[in-house]
């Protein structure tokens, strides 16, 4: 018998509710809707800005309780998952499912209450993006589900621009960009590890669909298109040349990892140090880019 | 059928009423907030 038999008369403890929300995904999205609100041209008053913020970060968790919901199955299935709320039966489905909704229709209204509409609106189909084309339906169906996905996980920076500004601008366009072509060799380098977790719940990641070689070749050939935009700010003028250092090194430095990752030949996740590296490097590299696009704009200002 | 102990359900509805009242709280302040920063934007 384990501890974590099905409780539904136990009213869900406010810490699984947290939980849900996914709070260690949610820092990247808080940071990199932060960097796009910082990085507009217009300054937004410090009560209206911190709204902006907890309302990309209570429509992440909202679309991290919804994509809970739906993959309660999958969840139990991997060892990484497995100790969430709902495959934990921790707490009852519709639990997750009325907190989700609710919380995402907040986030919205409130967002389009403190600064605009079209930032509600952004922040809206980001929320259903994710639960509905990436959780729904893609995930299940192909291999090509981070790829398309990955513009879920896109939108912070563009929603803090909007909210900013009211209005979509070439920048944040690139750095929603980033991101985008950013998620799958991060995600691909983490499925390389732990590709027994997804072939065993079925997930169709590509290292369990296409082999890890060929999965390697893609994680290098996604990150060439990361470089790519990743320098395009600056090549473009948008930035300055604080920005044009920052992402000359860094992503000269993805590319050798991504590099690393294809020459690597082992097939047992203990060999795969080349992959873990990317993979952590891939977060830190998000963080330094994005802090270089704010302080970039800072110092031109 | 597993029978929970009732002061454990109290526990956790005070626990979630309590954490209700201080979010509800926050909300009324950061509301007000927002429309004074509205109202300074508009002048």
């Amino acid at each position: 018998m384990t501890p974590s038999i099905a409780q539904p008369s136990l009213p869900a403890d406010w810490r699984d509710l947290v939980a849900l929300t996914k709070p260690r995904v949610m820092s990247l999205v808080v940071f990199t809707g932060l960097c796009g609100l910082l990085a507009a041209p217009v300054q937004l008053p410090a009560v209206l800005g911190f709204t902006a913020i907890l309302c990309i970060a209570l429509g992440a968790g909202a679309a991290g309780a919804l994509n809970q919901w739906y993959e309660a199955d999958l969840d139990a299935k991997m060892r990484r998952t497995a100790n969430r709320p709902l495959p934990a039966r921790r707490m009852e489905r519709q639990t997750a499912l009325h907190f989700g909704v609710g919380l995402g229709a907040f986030s919205v209204l409130l967002m389009g209450l403190a600064t605009n509409y079209l930032a509600a609106g952004l922040l809206a189909v980001s929320i259903l993006f994710y639960v509905l084309i990436y959780t729904v339906w893609l995930k299940r169906r192909t291999a090509q589900n981070i790829v398309i996905g990955g513009a879920a996980g896109a939108f912070p920076p563009l929603i803090g621009w909007v909210a900013a500004t009211g209005r979509v601008d070439l920048l944040p366009v690139l750095l929603f960009a980033i991101i985008f072509l950013w998620t799958p060799p991060h995600f691909w380098a983490l499925s390389l590890f732990v590709r027994s977790d997804y072939a065993n719940a079925n997930v169709p990641m590509l290292p369990v669909v296409a082999g890890i070689q060929n999965t390697r070749l893609q994680v290098l050939l996604y990150s060439v298109t990361v470089v790519i935009a990743g320098i395009a700010p600056y090549a473009l003028g948008l930035t300055g040349l604080v920005y044009g250092i920052a992402a000359v090194v860094l992503n000269t430095v993805f590319l050798v990892l991504a590099a690393a990752v294809f020459t690597n030949r082992a097939e047992d996740p203990s060999g795969m140090k080349p992959e873990r590296r990317l993979f952590a490097f891939s977060i830190l590299y998000l963080f330094a880019l994005f802090s270089a696009v704010v302080i970039d704009r800072w110092t031109i200002a | 059928m597993t029978e929970h102990p009732e002061d454990e359900i109290l526990k956790r509805q005070r626990e979630r009423a309590r954490l209700m009242a201080w979010l509800l709280g926050a909300f009324v302040v950061l509301l007000f907030l927002i429309t004074v920063a509205k109202i300074g934007l508009n002048r």
